[in-house]
């Protein structure tokens, strides 16, 4: 049986297993429920689950180690001269093979050996195959049984069970922290072949970027600069205007949603705010470069300053457009959180409602807004569509929001789309880039969330 | 409709009868035996007066046609079941509903002459006068010299630190909490017991020196000694201020008041001197509820 159509196997089999759990708990005391230890559901989810996990676990254990088999026992019944070769040789005939055994014709004469080889590749395969079956189904039949015998009136079901949750449970929050740690520790590793061909302090102090290396012994000119400095500038300056765009005016719009704004006005316009936030990034990047940028050129050449055709202004401008209902969505959610006995109590002191918003409801806010914002930034750093049709691709290293500027994720696009070597610095550089954009980040978080425990007014 | 036609003339009858009635019941109804407040309405010297007050949550009647003076120096207590609308009543007078979507307030309510609900009426400067303790405490998630000193604050009370500290200090006595916070007023309000935010809550209100004073049971989680000294302060307070009062302790009600009312399903039943109520109560309602044979 293929292993799709085996899980599904395994799946009816549990689900019956359920209810005969539950059948043979009710049988056990006669009807009378009240004696059981545990609801009749348990006793099922019980036998269900001795059904499913021991088996599923066997055949994972099983589906891990058949290639290695497979290949091992091909091997070994392949001809002496073969087997000699040195490894590399000998896993090119393997994958031979293997093309072979799976019907795709690599070349049109093959070794007849070869096809042996295959045939025998593909027998095994079937063995295998079978074996689990057998084996998988055996498991799950046989827990089923043993669970079913096991169940009397004072067996414990319940607390089985919501042990094995429990244990489901942390699995699955591990599956995310090791995913987490995994895609770390690669972008690690990557960088530290990156930095063993250029200096780190080059990389972090560098003031020019220019990645370009020569692919063959003989081209001429650039041997590549890696100087992240302009990038981070870049980064920075785009961010920094989206957020001066989106923080005022999505705070503003928050605070005039949750205070002042009637529910019904306030249940249309949320939504039609979030809308937003759910325009696809290119079209804001047409928008920018096609509509935002030209104006903010001829804006500029009626004072007589010179602006490119692509700006960091323009980019920022859009990218604060975008990232607005992040913080005023957000940020209206926490406001609106912010009990209404805090304002009662300051309205009957005699407060304004200016000064209870800035003094009393904003203060006991703060940590969701500090959130939402912080949120809006990493959207931003990470925005990398705008930058590229806005902004330009060139690495300079300015403060004028006028000019050309390029962003780390831009680059890092840039550097990795088309043909490339895979440990030229060119590319590696990526990877250094990357790392330091996560670093960038969590310091950011670790600082808001400094602040956020040293200003927040906790409210019960 | 069929019935209409076939008698006319009884039926139109019958309808002028009703507008005459409702036209003759305009200024105060004192008609019908539910609509009635027995016993006398009027103070000696009033200060707040209300008419016909009726507040509507949405469609929830919630008190219907209030008439009730209290007087200067005087200190009211409103009793009633729960849910009868003594917190409702007493919102209205620092007109506290306006933040409660959907509330509606119609009648009239004087305070000093004037007219509460009025257009012109800038309700910041009357809230900062009538100030209010409510039924749940609600310190400010700040410390509790910030909770206190907040009010004195925006009003512009104190001109210097040291001013601060004095009325902070004042009110936190006054409300007998100074000696248990005096070492820690930079920890946080919110971290005090039920009944010490209680009085925190009693001294902030303290704090911006309202001429009236509305209090929902402000006693309600605090032990014997501390209920005596707040009752006390109520007592000092009365020679300056006016007080209203929400209660449900009858013997807490005789001590500090001058005069009760007893409120009954949204009505204004029985008004009149403490003594006269709980001693010689007008309305069934009042005894069954004074005696505790009430529900
Ligand atoms: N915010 C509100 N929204 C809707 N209905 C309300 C609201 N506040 C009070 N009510 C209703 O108004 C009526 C009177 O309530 P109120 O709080 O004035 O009672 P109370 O006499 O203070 O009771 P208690 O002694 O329990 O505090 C109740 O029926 C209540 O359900
Ligand atoms: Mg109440």
């Amino acid at each position: 049986m293929q292993t799709p159509y085996l899980l599904f196997t395994l799946l009816i089999l549990s689900v019956l297993a359920y209810f005969i759990g539950k059948r043979r708990s009710v049988t056990v005391v006669e009807g009378a429920l009240r004696e059981l230890h545990s609801l009749p559901a348990y006793y099922g989810y019980y036998t269900a689950l001795w059904g499913l996990i021991p088996a599923l676990f066997l055949m994972l254990v099983w589906l891990s180690f058949e290639p290695t088999w497979l290949a091992h026992q091909t091997v070994a019944s392949l001809p002496e001269e073969i087997k000699s070769l040195p490894s590399s040789k000998l896993n090119l005939q393997l994958n031979n093979i293997k093309n072979v055994a799976a019907g795709l014709q690599v070349s049109q004469r093959v070794d007849p050996l070869i096809v042996e080889a295959a045939e025998h590749y593909n027998r095994l395969r079937k063995i295998s195959n079978f074996a689990l079956t057998l084996v998988v189904l055996t498991c799950s039949l046989t827990g089923i049984w043993l669970a079913h015998k096991k169940i009397n009136k004072d067996y414990r079901a319940r607390n089985v069970v919501e042990k094995i949750m429990t244990g489901l449970m942390i699995l699955a929050s591990t599956i995310a922290i090791f995913t987490t740690v995994g895609i770390v520790a690669s972008v690690v590793f990557e960088s530290l072949l990156f930095f063993r061909q250029v200096p780190f302090f080059d990389f972090l102090f560098g003031l020019e970027w220019s990645p370009q290396t020569a692919l063959r012994a003989d081209q001429v000119g650039s041997s590549g600069a890696f100087g992240a400095v302009p990038l981070f500038a870049g980064t920075l300056l785009i961010s920094s205007i989206a957020l001066i765009v989106a923080v005022p005016i999505g705070l503003m719009s928050a605070i005039y949603l949750s205070e002042f704004a009637g529910s019904k006005f306030r249940s249309t316009a949320k939504p039609t705010l979030e809308i937003l936030a759910g325009i696809p990034t290119v079209v804001y990047g047409f928008f920018a470069a096609l509509t935002v940028a030209p104006f903010i050129r001829e804006t500029g050449e009626l004072w007589g300053w010179v602006v490119s055709s692509e700006s960091a202004l323009a980019a920022g401008l859009v990218m604060g457009i975008m990232i607005i209902p992040f913080v005023s969505s957000l940020s209206d959610d926490v406001i609106n959180a912010v009990p209404q006995s805090l304002r009662d109590a300051a309205y009957a002191l005699g407060a304004t409602q200016a000064e209870t918003i800035k003094q009393i409801i904003l203060p006991a806010a703060l940590p969701g807004i500090v959130g939402s914002i912080l949120l809006a930034a990493s959207r931003a750093i990470g925005e990398t569509m705008i930058v590229v049709m806005a902004a330009g691709l060139a690495a300079n290293l300015t403060a004028n929001p006028l000019e050309a500027v390029t962003t780390v994720t831009v680059q890092i696009v840039t550097l990795l789309v088309g043909d490339q070597e895979f440990d030229s610095p060119k590319t590696l550089s990526a990877f250094a880039l990357g790392l330091m954009l996560f670093v960038v980040t969590l310091a950011l978080n670790v600082i808001a969330l400094h602040i956020v425990r040293k200003y927040r007014e906790q409210y019960e | 409709m069929n019935t209409v036609t076939q008698s006319k003339p009884e039926s139109v009858s019958r309808m002028k009868t009703l507008i005459n009635k409702s036209m003759s019941a305009k200024p105060v109804n004192f008609q019908g035996e539910m609509g009635a407040t027995v016993g006398s309405i009027h103070a000696d010297n009033p200060r707040i007066t209300c008419r016909n007050v009726n507040v509507f949550y949405a469609e929830n009647h919630a008190i219907q046609d209030i008439n009730l003076d209290i007087g200067t120096n005087e200190v009211i207590s409103l009793i009633g079941p729960s849910g009868c609308g003594k917190s409702t009543f007493l919102r209205c007078l620092n007109r506290m509903n306006d933040t409660v979507e959907g509330c509606r307030v119609s009648g009239e309510i004087k305070i000093d002459d004037v007219d509460v609900y009025s257009k012109h009426l800038d309700v910041v400067p009357l809230r900062a006068q009538v100030g209010m303790v409510f039924q749940k405490p609600n310190p400010f998630p700040k410390s509790i010299y910030d909770n206190i000193a907040y009010g004195p604050k925006i009003h512009g009370l104190a001109s210097t630190k040291a001013e601060l500290d004095q009325i902070v200090e004042s009110s936190l006595r006054k409300a007998g909490l100074w000696d248990e916070v005096k070492d820690r007023l930079d920890q946080p309000g919110t971290g005090l017991s039920g009944g010490q935010q209680q009085r925190l809550c009693i001294a902030r209100t303290l704090s911006v020196e309202p001429e009236v004073i509305l209090m929902d049971e402000p006693c309600s989680a605090l032990d014997p000694i501390a209920t005596a000294k707040i009752e006390q302060l109520i007592d000092e307070l009365r020679q300056r201020y006016t007080i209203a009062i929400v209660t449900h302790s009858m013997q807490q009600a005789a001590r500090v008041s001058q005069r009760t009312a007893y409120f009954h399903l949204g009505k204004l039943i029985e008004v009149g001197k403490t003594s006269d109520v709980f001693t010689n109560p007008l309305h069934e309602l009042t005894q069954d509820y004074i005696t505790g044979r009430f529900g």
